[in-house]
């Protein structure tokens, strides 16, 4: 058995059932929204509520639509129908990219995407600054003390002795772990990843898995993920996407008794044993 | 003082010694040279600021333009415009004439001023580089197709140029003067005065870039040439920042046609056309992108050896740069200062300190 899957009994009695569907505030909601690609309908009338201090994870077959949805709230792909409101009711469902990001929703891509030539510290100088525009950041020398909430970062990412290191030098997972620091110093609101733990080992997967959870703690998150054994270890709550929609929306428990669910995760097998068994 | 100021910064000192005596003989040049060598040695410089304007887009940017040839040609023409209105008096530009224009065409009339044309020669490029950056970079035009893009714009403005002639001078350019406020451009002690003036504006635009570099501007620069869509999902607009160094860089490349017509009395469309400026990216891929010295170094040396070259032998300099363009590009993909770099570190390696500098990507 995997080493952090040991522990996901502990972390669903402590986050799943206990505060895991409470009624905080909603951070973001997505309703109705609808993305067909040429032809091709990628996300069909799905609705989303993100919840503060929720670690919520989006999964479901391949092709289902989840890092779709992602873009859309994020600003990537602009829906064809539907709109996207953050919590004070501000529509952001037209907003260009850079502006929803200054609006506080942080987006993590699956591949690592750090600034390869720039120094650990100058990749986590950059999400610092408040003001955006050119002229202010004229005015701002690069490279200059680390700041307490970077040293704050730096040690929740467990990168600490790295700061003078080229980012293109980390290993595949502290690349992720510098990219979530990144996305932190925003100080966002809602931080959206996609499969952050591809390609980690489960020593990595463990630690990520601990860190999403004590993110969670000041902003809400939002997981696609594949990895059914790490989606147990650390989901309060899930959502389970199919064929561009909702499909059932619960506490991992929920969901897994769910016969629907079930139906669409296991369907091609269970027709073949059916088959099999016919014969 | 000067002490002080010479061990401030022991990390920086051998650099600030090395510094203050590439200064000290560049400031003592006149007395070496004759005024005709001199003169080529203020061309040269003139030409390296449009180079460190360059490497602000293309070494910290990434942004390969080849159509600088069009800014500093509007910059030349800007400077060639007040000199001719000033040599031909209260009469009508002799070209003008031959080609059947009756008056003045408006937009020349800003430039009899010597103040306006020194500002339009600066304003003008950077507002060209301002529209079409903006236009293209918003749209997320990047990479090659921005480089052919800066092509076509080279192709509209020369034959713009050349079709329009009895407002630009046609394939001619526009030549036949000899002073400016009154000093003879060829006089010895004029062509000192322009080798400092030159010189002077060189260390200012170095100055300009490298805080720009320094600056959160540079960091935003180099973090959108390696990655534009974090830039954008840290909450940065990159096509702004884009835009800004390339009209910051399109008004030093007219600042650099301004000091070079002083230099060579004439500014023509095939000096701002595609070969020139092709010629202009290899001067700083040669001495090295990403350092803006390199592009000073890149920029003089090459058009000292095209000089040479072409006193010597005339046919030979196209040979050369088409070889050296081969050699830079296989061999020396970071340039002179590339390999300086290269050599130092090996050499500190012999000493005994080793550094893990793995500058490739893995």
């Amino acid at each position: 058995m995997q080493p952090y899957a040991k522990r996901a009994d502990v972390s669903l009695a402590a986050h799943g059932e206990v505060r895991g569907i409470g009624m905080s505030p909603t951070v973001l909601s997505a309703e109705n929204i609808t993305v067909a690609f040429g032809g091709f309908i990628a996300v069909n009338g799905m609705n989303l509520a993100l919840r503060q201090h929720e670690l919520h994870f989006l999964i479901g077959p391949n092709g289902a639509g989840k890092t779709t949805m992602l873009d859309v709230i994020c600003g990537k792909t602009k829906p064809g129908a539907g709109r996207v409101l953050l919590g004070d009711g501000l529509e952001i469902t037209r907003k260009r990219d850079y502006e929803i990001a200054g609006l506080g929703v942080g987006r993590k891509f699956q591949a690592p995407s750090i600034f390869p030539n720039l120094s650990v510290k100058e990749n986590l100088e950059l999400t610092v600054d408040s003001d955006r525009s050119v002229l202010r950041a004229l005015k701002v020398r690069r490279n200059r003390c680390t700041t307490f909430e970077m040293k704050k970062v730096l040690e929740l990412i467990g990168l600490p002795d790295r700061l003078h290191v080229r980012a293109g030098s980390l290993s595949h997972g502290e690349k992720q772990w510098l990219e979530i620091g990144m996305l932190l110093l925003q100080k966002p609101r809602l931080l959206l990843l996609d499969e952050p733990v591809a390609g980690m080992t489960d020593e990595e997967t463990m630690k990520t898995g601990e860190l999403l959870q004590s993110i969670a703690k000041d902003c809400s998150v939002v997981v696609v993920e594949h990895d059914m054994e790490f989606v147990r270890s650390f989901a309060a709550k899930v959502t389970v996407m199919h064929e561009g929609k909702l499909l059932k929306e619960g506490s991992m428990q929920e969901i897994q008794r769910d016969p629907l669910v079930a139906e669409v995760y296991l369907g091609k097998r269970r027709v073949a044993n059916a088959q099999a068994a016919g014969h | 003082m000067v002490l002080k100021w010479l061990t401030g910064n022991p990390g920086g000192r051998s650099k600030r010694i090395l510094w203050s005596a590439v200064l000290l003989l560049m400031c003592l040049a006149p007395l070496f040279t004759t005024p005709f060598r001199l003169g080529l040695i203020t061309k040269f410089l003139a030409l390296a600021i449009l180079a460190v304007g360059l490497d602000l887009i293309w070494g910290y940017g990434g942004i390969l333009s080849l159509g600088h040839g069009v800014f500093f040609g509007l910059g030349a023409y800007a400077m060639a415009m007040y000199l001719k209105l000033d040599a031909s008096g209260s009469a009508l530009p002799d070209f003008m004439g031959w080609s059947g224009a009756a008056s003045l065409p408006w937009f020349w009339e800003p430039f009899r001023s010597f103040p306006a044309a020194l500002i339009l020669g600066m304003l003008l490029p950077a507002l060209l580089a301002l529209i079409l950056g903006f236009f293209t970079f918003r749209n997320r035009i990047v990479g090659v197709y921005f480089t052919i893009l800066t092509q076509a714009l080279v192709m509209i403005v020369v034959t713009l140029f050349v079709g329009k002639q009895e407002w630009t001078g046609g394939t001619n350019g526009i030549t036949g003067y000899s002073s400016i406020l009154g000093f003879n451009l060829n006089a010895p002690s004029t062509k000192i005065g322009l080798y400092f003036i030159t010189l002077a504006a060189l260390a200012g635009a170095y100055i300009l870039c490298r805080r720009i570099v320094n600056s959160r501007v540079g960091q935003v620069l180099e973090a959108s040439r390696d990655g534009e869509n974090r830039v954008r999902f840290l909450g940065f607009d990159p096509s702004r920042y884009k835009t800004f160094a390339f009209a910051v860089s399109g008004g030093l490349a007219g600042l650099a046609g301004m000091l070079f017509v002083l230099q060579v009395g004439i500014i023509s469309p095939s000096m701002m056309g595609i070969v020139p400026s092709i010629e202009m990216v290899l001067w700083v891929a040669l001495g090295g992108r990403g350092t803006l010295i390199g592009a000073i170094i890149g920029a003089v040396l090459l058009n000292a050896a095209k000089t040479g070259i072409s006193e010597a032998y005339p046919e030979g300099w196209l040979l050369v740069l088409g070889a050296l363009f081969v050699i830079v590009v296989v061999l020396m993909p970071k340039g002179l200062t590339g390999l300086w770099s290269k050599a130092a570190s090996s050499l500190s390696k012999r000493g005994g300190t080793v550094h893990a500098a793995v500058r490739k990507e893995s």
